[in-house]
C-alpha cells in the first residue's frame, strides 16, 4: 500500500449546491490524495451524487471551489473535467451495447485518418495493450452485449484508464458482480492505486468499505459530517454518522422457528430444463428461507419457476400440504405466491405511474366491483399502504420514479402484501437501497415471518443472509446443495457451498 | 480462477455484421419458388424464363431504385432510435419545386436540382434540430413535417400536375447508361456507396450506432449527439429528395401526390433488411437486399398473375415473417 502523499491532488472547498425548494449539499469540504481509495458514503439523497457530477462538469456548483494539484479549477461540461483527469464510472454503465469493446473504449476521440476514416486494427491494437497492462483478457473485437457484467464494467475502468484518469470516481461497482468477480475489481483497484490514481469510492456496502478502502468521508443530508481513516471506525460508527443515531443491529432479532412450526411451501425435486437442475427445500410458517450463491447460481431462476415465470419441467410443489398446479404468473399469484424482483426499475414498477397506481397494479379485483375500479376503495388501500410500511411520499399520487429506491422497494411490497400472501419470494430485495431504509425493510420482512408468512429471500450480500435467515439454502450451478441452520451458517461455510467444495480457498 | 472470470470466451462478432441467414432462407425460398412457376408458364406458354432474363433483374433494380434511395437514409434514422415519415412528402415537393423552376420560371436543370437538393436537405436538417432542440419523438416530429410538406406542395400548384417535357431531365429517369444499365439504377448505386462508408468506415458513422445503442453513454464520451442527429436527418430528407427528382422524371412531371406511402415502403425495407426498430443495429446492405427483396417478391407475383389485392396480404405476411425471424432467431442479441 503506497502512503498518500501530503498534500491532497484534489480538494473540494465550501461547495454548496441547491435545486428549486431543494439545498442538496451545503459547505461541504472534501479532499483526496494521491493513490488512495476514498470510500464516499451517506444515505440516498445525502448529496453524494450531486457532489461527484459537481466535480464530474456536470453540475456547476453555487459556491465553494475546486482545486486540483493546488490550482483552483472551473469545469464547464464533463470534457473539461475529463481533460483534467477525472473518470466517473456509473452504476448503470454507460457503454454501447451494440459496437465492439475497442470501439466503446475510443469512443468519441477515435483517431482521425483521412475523410474521418475510422482505424479500428489500431484501435483494437491499443486496446489490446490497455486491457493487457490491467491483466484482462476481453479479446478488443468482442461486441459489448456480449461480455459479463464484470467484463463490461472492466472495459469501463480500462477506459478511464486510457483517458490518462487520476481520480475514478466508482459508484456502486459491486452492484451488478459476483463475490469472486468482486476479488477482480479489487484486484484491479489495488493495480491502479499503485499507479498512482485515486479512487473515490461509493458504496451502501461496509464489507467492501472495509475491505479495498482507505479512508472514508460522510455525507448527511447535504453536510460534510466527517472523515476517518478506515481502521479507526467501526461498522456501527459509520452508520451512526449516515444516519445520524445509532443503530444498535440493523438487523432485527430472529425469535427462531418453533421445531413443530408446519410446512407451508415444499419444493420437490423441482426442475426447468437447462435453467434449474432438480432442487427441493422446504419453508416453514414464520421462517425467513435465505437463498445464497454466486450470481448465475440459478436462485433468481428457481424464484421464477416457483412464481410461474419460467415452466417447470419436473418435480413437484406444495403449499399447506396441498399439491399446486402453477403454469402462468397468474395462478401462481391466485395461489397466494408474491415475488418481488431483483430489478425493481425493470419488473416490478412502472416508473411513470403514480404509487397509487402502483399499489393496485395487481390488486383491481380489490378495488373494484363489476369491473369498475371504486375510487373510496383504491384510496383506502393506498394509504393503508403507505401508513403501513412507512413510505415517505407526498402522497398516492406521486409519481414512483421520484421515490428512493427504498420507498419503492416499499411500494413493491405495499402491493404485494394487500393481497396477503402465504408465500413471498423476495430477490435482492436491499440492492442498492441504503441503511435506514434497509432496516425498515429488514424490519417489516421479520414482521411478515412473525404474521405467519413463509418468506424466501434471494441474497448476494453475505452479511445480509446471515444476519436474516432462519436456514440458508445454497445454489451452485443451477441446483440447490445445501441448506445451513442458522447455527452452522458462516461466510466460509456458506462461500465452501457456493463455490464448489474448499479447494478455492 | 479470477483471471478466467473475466476472460472473453465466447465467440466474437464484429459490429454491423449481424446477418442473414435469414435473406438467405428468403431469397431462396422465393427463387425456388419463381423456378416452379415459371417452369409452369414455360410449358404452358412457351414463353421462355421470364423471371432469370437479365433485362427482368435489371428491371426490379429500376423499380426498388426510388425506395431503396429513401431507404438508406431511413435506416440512419432507426438506428439512431428515430424514424421519419415526412420523406414521402419530400418526394412530392422536390418534384413539384424542379418542375416548377424549369416549366413556369423557365431555370435551367443544374440550378433547379442544386435547389430542391439544398431545400431537401434543410429539411432535414430542420427536421433533426426540431428533434434534437425540443427533444420530442421522431415520430410526432416528422408526422407533423409530413403534413405540412404535402400541404405545401399541394398549394404551390394548386393540386395540379406540372408536366415536363424537357430531354435532359427525362433521362434521370428514363435514360439507359452504357446501353444497358438504366439511370435511377446508377443513381442509387452512387447514392448506395457514400452512406456504406460513412457507416462502416468513418468515424462519424461509428457514432450513429453510438446513438442507437446508448444516447446517454455517446453524450457522456463527448459525442456531439445534437449534430449527428441533425446530420443523421438531414441526410435522410437529401435521399427523399434525390428520389423525388427520378421519380418525377420517371412521370415526367411534377405531381404534388407522389410519394404518398414511400415513408412506409422505405421502412419496410429497413425492418426486412434486418434493421432494428429499438436502435443500434441496421446496415445499408442490409436495407438494399430489403428493398431487392421486396421488389422480386412484387416482381414474382406480377409475372404469376397475383391480383395485387393478394399481393398486399402476401407482403404484410412476408414483412410479419421476416420480422419474427429477425427478432426471435438472430443470432445477434441476447
Amino acid at each position: 500500500m503506497t502512503a498518500p502523499a501530503e498534500k491532497p491532488i484534489l480538494e473540494m472547498r465550501g461547495i454548496g449546491k441547491s435545486f428549486p425548494g431543494v439545498k442538496a449539499l451545503d459547505n461541504v469540504n472534501f479532499h483526496l490524495f494521491k493513490g488512495e481509495v476514498l470510500a464516499l458514503m451517506g444515505e440516498n439523497g445525502a448529496g453524494k451524487s450531486t457532489l461527484m457530477k459537481i466535480l464530474s462538469g456536470i453540475y456547476t456548483p453555487d459556491a465553494g471551489a475546486i482545486v486540483m494539484d493546488g490550482k483552483e479549477v472551473a469545469f464547464a461540461d464533463t470534457n473539461a473535467a475529463r481533460d483534467a483527469g477525472i473518470a466517473i464510472i456509473h452504476q448503470e454503465l454507460n457503454l454501447c451495447e451494440n459496437l465492439s469493446v475497442a470501439a466503446n473504449m475510443f469512443l468519441g476521440r477515435e483517431s482521425i485518418g483521412g475523410f474521418g476514416y475510422l482505424d479500428d486494427a489500431a484501435a483494437e491494437d491499443k486496446t489490446r495493450e490497455i486491457l493487457h497492462s490491467l491483466g484482462l483478457d476481453i479479446d478488443p473485437a468482442t461486441i459489448m452485449a456480449r461480455l459479463s457484467p464484470a467484463q463490461k464494467q472492466m472495459v469501463e475502468i480500462a477506459k478511464a484508464v486510457s483517458q490518462n484518469a487520476r481520480i475514478i470516481v466508482m459508484d456502486e461497482p459491486t452492484s451488478s458482480l459476483t463475490s469472486a468477480e468482486e476479488e477482480v475489481l479489487y484486484d484491479l483497484i489495488g493495480k491502479l492505486k499503485s499507479q498512482g490514481v485515486s479512487i473515490i469510492y461509493i458504496s451502501h456496502k461496509m464489507q467492501e468499505i472495509f475491505r479495498a478502502c482507505n479512508r472514508v468521508t460522510v455525507l448527511r443530508d447535504g453536510q460534510y459530517i466527517g472523515d476517518s481513516k478506515v481502521c479507526d471506525v467501526t461498522e456501527d460508527k459509520l452508520i451512526e454518522m449516515m444516519v445520524g443515531r445509532s443503530f444498535d443491529n440493523i438487523y432485527p432479532p430472529a425469535p427462531g422457528v418453533p421445531a413443530d412450526a408446519p410446512v407451508v411451501f415444499e419444493a420437490k425435486d423441482v426442475t426447468a430444463d437447462g435453467v434449474v437442475e432438480p432442487s427441493s427445500f422446504t419453508v416453514r410458517r414464520g421462517e425467513i428461507l435465505g437463498f445464497a450463491g454466486l450470481v448465475g447460481s440459478g436462485r433468481t431462476e428457481l424464484a421464477k419457476v416457483i412464481f410461474g415465470a419460467i415452466p417447470m419441467t419436473g418435480g413437484e410443489m406444495r403449499l399447506d400440504g396441498r399439491a399446486l398446479d402453477i403454469h402462468s404468473c397468474r395462478s401462481a399469484i391466485a395461489a397466494g405466491i408474491a415475488f418481488v424482483p431483483e430489478d425493481r426499475k425493470l419488473e416490478g414498477l412502472s416508473l411513470d405511474h403514480s404509487i397509487a397506481d402502483n399499489i393496485t397494479a395487481s390488486n383491481y379485483k380489490r378495488v373494484s366491483s363489476r369491473g369498475i375500479i371504486r375510487k373510496t376503495s383504491v384510496r383506502e388501500l393506498v394509504v393503508d399502504g403507505i401508513e403501513r410500511l412507512r413510505i415517505k411520499t407526498p402522497g398516492g399520487h406521486t409519481s414512483a420514479r421520484s421515490l428512493s429506491g427504498g420507498n419503492q422497494q416499499k411500494v413493491i411490497l405495499a402491493r404485494w402484501l394487500s393481497r396477503q400472501p402465504k408465500i413471498i419470494i423476495l430477490d435482492e430485495p436491499t440492492r442498492g437501497i441504503d441503511v435506514g431504509a434497509k432496516a425498515e425493510i429488514y424490519a417489516i420482512m421479520r414482521q411478515l415471518a412473525a404474521d405467519g408468512v413463509a418468506v424466501i429471500m434471494i441474497s448476494s450480500d453475505l452479511p445480509e443472509v446471515l444476519g436474516m435467515s432462519d436456514r440458508v439454502a445454497v445454489m451452485r450451478e443451477r441446483k440447490l446443495v445445501a441448506i445451513l441452520d442458522r447455527s452452522e451458517a458462516s461466510q466460509e461455510s456458506i462461500m465452501t457451498h457456493a463455490a464448489g467444495g474448499s479447494k478455492s480457498a | 480462477m479470477p483471471e478466467s472470470m473475466i476472460s472473453s470466451s465466447r465467440s466474437r462478432k464484429r459490429s454491423g455484421s449481424g446477418i442473414p441467414m435469414l435473406y438467405v432462407l428468403i431469397i431462396g425460398i422465393a427463387l425456388l419458388l419463381f423456378v416452379v412457376c415459371d417452369l409452369a408458364r414455360y410449358e404452358n406458354y412457351t414463353g421462355g424464363w421470364v423471371f432469370f432474363q437479365s433485362g427482368n433483374v435489371l428491371n426490379i433494380l429500376n423499380q426498388v431504385s426510388t425506395n431503396a434511395i429513401i431507404a438508406f437514409g431511413m435506416t440512419l434514422a432507426i438506428v439512431i432510435t428515430g424514424i421519419d415519415l415526412s420523406v414521402g412528402s419530400v418526394v412530392g415537393l422536390s418534384g413539384v419545386i424542379l418542375c416548377t423552376m424549369m416549366i413556369d420560371y423557365g431555370i435551367g436543370l443544374l440550378p433547379s436540382l442544386l435547389v430542391v437538393l439544398a431545400l431537401g436537405l434543410g429539411i432535414g436538417l430542420l427536421n433533426g434540430y426540431i428533434i434534437a432542440f425540443f427533444r420530442i419523438p421522431a415520430f410526432v416530429a416528422t408526422l407533423a413535417s409530413m403534413i405540412i410538406i404535402r400541404g405545401a406542395a399541394l398549394l404551390l400548384v394548386n393540386g395540379v400536375p406540372i408536366f415536363n417535357d424537357d430531354p435532359a431531365f427525362l433521362y434521370l429517369g428514363n435514360g439507359i447508361l452504357f446501353g444497358f444499365l438504366p439511370m435511377p439504377v446508377a443513381i442509387m448505386i452512387l447514392v448506395a456507396i457514400p452512406f456504406v462508408y460513412m457507416t462502416k468506415k468513418t468515424i462519424w458513422g461509428r457514432r450513429v450506432y453510438a446513438l442507437g445503442g446508448n444516447e446517454e453513454a455517446a453524450t457522456l464520451a463527448g459525442v456531439n449527439v445534437f449534430r449527428v442527429k441533425l446530420m443523421v436527418f438531414g441526410l435522410c430528407s437529401l435521399g427523399a429528395a434525390i428520389s423525388g427528382i427520378v421519380h418525377a422524371s420517371r412521370l415526367g412531371s411534377g405531381q404534388p401526390i407522389a410519394g404518398e406511402g414511400y415513408e412506409l415502403d422505405a421502412i419496410t425495407a429497413c425492418v426486412i433488411g434486418g434493421t432494428n426498430m429499438n436502435g443500434g443495429y441496421g446496415t445499408i446492405a442490409g436495407t438494399l437486399m430489403g428493398a431487392v427483396l421486396i421488389g422480386l417478391i412484387n416482381n414474382g407475383m406480377n409475372l404469376l398473375d397475383i391480383s395485387p389485392y393478394w399481393q398486399l396480404i402476401l407482403k404484410g405476411c412476408i414483412i410479419l415473417v421476416a420480422v419474427i425471424i429477425d427478432c426471435n432467431y438472430s443470432s445477434r442479441r441476447r
